[in-house]
């Protein structure tokens, strides 16, 4: 089919998509009155039961965990299959990376230097947090993995190789998936069901509230700095 | 419905369009983080501060970042074919 | 009409993005597009569980009993944008591979993929 063909078609067919989404939508109650029991019901339920302050982690990890384990399966599926495909039939790579490094400002060097203890600070810090506020694994463990960037930023591309970071990001992602799937069998052992509340919950607003849900928060920031970390040196650092 | 929503909306709207028609893929990387952005904004917006947090992190960081460096390797994958004939 | 506004918004960013998903000449152009088009459901998700005049889901100094939006689908949204991240990061590999299979990151140029 030829490109103005393939045109004239796409605007057909989306003019006739938008067409029925706007009768669609017209339909339905506006934004402003959400249908269900769910925003009136579930913070109070998460606060005096599980004493969670931060209602959406604890949908996340607790109420709706299988969900994460799903997700986190995906993020950990994506690592993967980045990895193999970036992995093949490396050519010129150990020649380059030195002249790449001699390149970079000396600005640019002190900055990466000076902001990764602060972005370590922060990461764990919104890792430990979620159940309090806003933060919890997904976010923490993004500005984690955003050190790597920082180091590669900063010119230091030897650095990475010389502390084997590639294995490291291999071994952390992987032991957090596993932890995850850990936790939920021991909702099966101590309760009966899969990535049940075990643990004792606390008081609400405590560092150690809500059972299950800051365990599940930390173990699925070490997989997502894992998983994104490792993304992100196979396309930086390439292949070993 | 308050004027910083629908302010918000047009921001996500007009940034969104701008993103599928800038053709140049380095240009729309940059577009691509302002539209991280302005859904950033929507979302604190419509109360919701950790979705806001990881549309921040992932659209302004991770994104742009790994579609520079994989235009980067496509250029060198290129020029090393002309380098090899 | 006002509020079924993010509705029409979303429904427009999937249009858009498809779209330039469509009549794209660079697969990372393509790539781009599709972010467009998943941003969409997230605009749906959080427009459903808005409530007017509400506040975050988020007891500190706000009480529990203050009324509050729906945290559920803001639970499934941020898990969604971390992991379509990495689909993206799954995806940009693809058009890495591409190029080196067939020397071009035009779409309409690649040939088939063979086993």
């Amino acid at each position: 089919m030829s490109r103005r063909a393939r045109t004239v078609l796409a605007l057909a067919a989306l003019g006739a998509l938008a067409g029925l989404l706007t009768w669609a939508v017209t339909g339905l109650p506006g934004s402003g009155h959400p249908p269900g029991p769910n925003a009136r019901r579930v913070p109070l339920l998460l606060a005096r039961e599980r004493h969670v302050a931060n209602a959406v982690n604890g949908v996340t990890y607790d109420l709706r965990a299988a969900d994460s384990l799903g997700e986190e399966l995906i993020l950990f599926a994506a690592a993967l299959g980045a990895a193999v495909l970036l992995r093949t039939r490396g050519r010129r790579r150990s020649a380059g990376a030195g002249e790449h490094s001699a390149a970079t400002s000396g600005a640019l060097r002190a900055f990466g230097a000076a902001l990764v203890a602060p972005l370590i600070v922060l990461g764990s810090y919104l890792v430990a947090h979620g159940q309090l506020t806003p933060g919890g694994g997904f976010q923490g463990g993004v500005v984690l993995a955003a050190v790597v960037l920082l180091v590669y930023a900063a010119g230091q591309q030897a650095r990475l190789r010389r502390m084997k970071a590639q294995p490291a990001a291999d071994v952390v992602e992987a032991a957090g998936a596993a932890a995850f799937a850990l936790v939920g069998l021991g909702g099966i052992v101590f309760v009966g069901a899969l990535l049940a509340n075990f643990l004792s919950y606390g008081s609400l607003g405590a560092l150690l509230s809500g059972g299950t849900v800051p365990l599940l928060s930390v173990v699925t920031g070490v997989e997502v700095t894992g998983g994104v970390a490792l993304i992100m040196l196979e396309f930086m650092v390439g292949e070993w | 419905m308050s004027v910083l929503q629908l302010a918000a909306l047009a921001a996500v709207t007009v940034s969104g369009t701008a993103v599928a028609l800038v053709r140049d893929p380095l240009r729309q990387a940059i577009v691509a983080g302002v539209f991280g952005v302005a859904l950033a904004l929507l979302f604190f917006v419509y109360q919701a501060p950790d979705v806001a947090l990881s549309a921040i992190v992932v659209a302004t960081v991770a994104v742009p970042l790994m579609v520079v460096l994989t235009l980067g390797r496509l250029r060198e994958e290129e020029s090393e074919g002309e380098d090899e004939g | 009409m006002v509020s079924v506004a993010p509705y029409l918004v979303a429904a427009w960013l999937l249009a858009v993005g498809l779209w330039g998903a469509i009549t794209s000449r660079h697969l990372v152009h393509m790539v781009l597009s599709l972010g467009v088009a998943q941003a969409s459901t997230y605009v749906l998700l959080l427009a459903i569980g808005y409530r007017n005049g509400a506040t975050a889901p988020i007891y500190g100094d706000v009480k529990p009993g203050v009324p509050t939006v729906d945290p559920v689908v803001q639970a499934l949204t941020l898990t969604d944008v971390v992991v379509e991240a990495t689909v993206t990061a799954v995806l940009l590999a693809l058009t890495v591979q591409a190029h080196r299979r067939f020397g071009t990151a035009d779409p309409d140029r690649l040939g088939a993929l063979r086993g």
